[in-house]
């Protein structure tokens, strides 16, 4: 039977598409975070606490990425912080594509900090490049501890590991040091920071490593 | 299904210039690190190509297993249960030799 030969990646177009991105980041000095979590983890409480901390001295921008709703925008919108809201219809991730057209509504010359919010789930985020500087991870202590060890694709791809919700460690069967071990075995390069964005314990951590980043 | 959708328009590009043959196969490798189901693909396929042309064709899937060489001790092996540490020397400086592809090989016409 004759053979077509292809040898080609699958996501190329994507790929292209966050290369693109990633030119216009550096041309316009901008650090670029994509954050990544389950749904609920906490992704926009960390974002809410962040730009309360630091708006006062960097000009940070928002991208939120949602399945439905501009809910988390609005949150957002509420600190007087360029957004934008990606809606994706049912789609579970967000693409270099929507970002790059996102990117449209800001004056990215203007901006240090480029925050992007994905759609909240830890399987096909992994995949797709958008071009950013650094891919943050987040689980929650109200999760289960074998996170790393189901989703190893996205702490593996990642920067950065937050542990959440640390402030409930009392009252949950969270073990720190089993998310620890396995996140550093898939990932040995990984930072981990443990903080509670309800109480702000360990915030420190998380904030100093944005501002070492920045400089 | 945006993977299916990418697979299918990278097959378009091809299959344009086969002259009315048939596609048959389409033979593709995952790697076992990336985050992609084989039978959720093949689902996602399955779905798009109904009333295409292509809707006889399978999706032929290899899984690549997770290797690696240790960059402290030159010795190369299967990673697995996703610890990236060397089965030889411990040293966790690895470079992963294959379990991340994501790509199209080939197509089978007739």
């Amino acid at each position: 039977m004759p053979i077509v030969t292809v040898e080609r990646k699958i996501l190329e177009k994507n790929d292209d598409v966050a290369a693109q991105n990633r030119k216009i980041f550096h041309e316009n000095s901008l650090f670029v975070i994509n954050l990544l979590s389950s749904p609920g983890s906490g992704k926009t409480s960390l974002l809410e606490k962040t730009i309360k901390e630091l708006n006062d001295s960097l000009k940070i921008g928002v991208v939120e990425g949602d399945v439905q709703t501009d809910n988390d925008a609005q949150r957002i919108a509420k600190f007087d912080v360029p957004v934008v809201q990606i809606v994706t219809n049912g789609g579970c991730h967000l693409e270099a594509k929507l970002v790059q057209n996102a990117l449209e509504n800001f004056e990215l010359s203007d901006l240090d900090l480029l925050v992007i919010e994905n759609v909240g789930n830890l399987v096909c985020p992994a995949n797709y490049d958008l071009g950013e500087t650094k891919k943050i991870v987040m689980v929650s202590t109200t999760e289960g501890d074998d996170k790393p060890a189901k989703y190893p694709s996205m702490f593996r791809v990642s920067d950065v590991m937050i542990i959440n919700k640390i402030d409930l460690l009392p009252y949950v069967d969270f073990d720190v040091n089993t998310v620890q071990k396995h996140a550093l075995l898939i990932n040995p390069d990984l930072t981990i920071i443990e903080l509670s964005c309800k109480t702000g314990e360990g915030f420190e951590g998380w904030i100093k490593w944005l501002q070492s980043n920045l400089e | 299904m945006s993977i299916a959708e990418s697979i299918l328009n990278i097959v378009d590009e091809y299959m344009i210039n086969e002259n009315g043959r048939h596609l048959k196969e389409v033979a593709v490798e995952i790697g076992e690190l990336v985050a992609v189901v084989p039978d959720s693909l093949t689902f996602c396929y399955e779905v798009l190509i109904e009333d295409t042309p292509y809707k006889d064709s399978k999706l032929d899937i290899t899984i690549i297993p997770l290797t690696g060489t240790c960059t402290d001790c030159n010795q190369s092996f299967k990673i697995k249960n996703y610890e990236f540490i060397c089965t030889h020397c411990q040293s966790t400086k690895l470079e992963i030799q294959g379990g991340q592809e994501l790509r199209i090989t080939h197509l089978e016409v007739d």
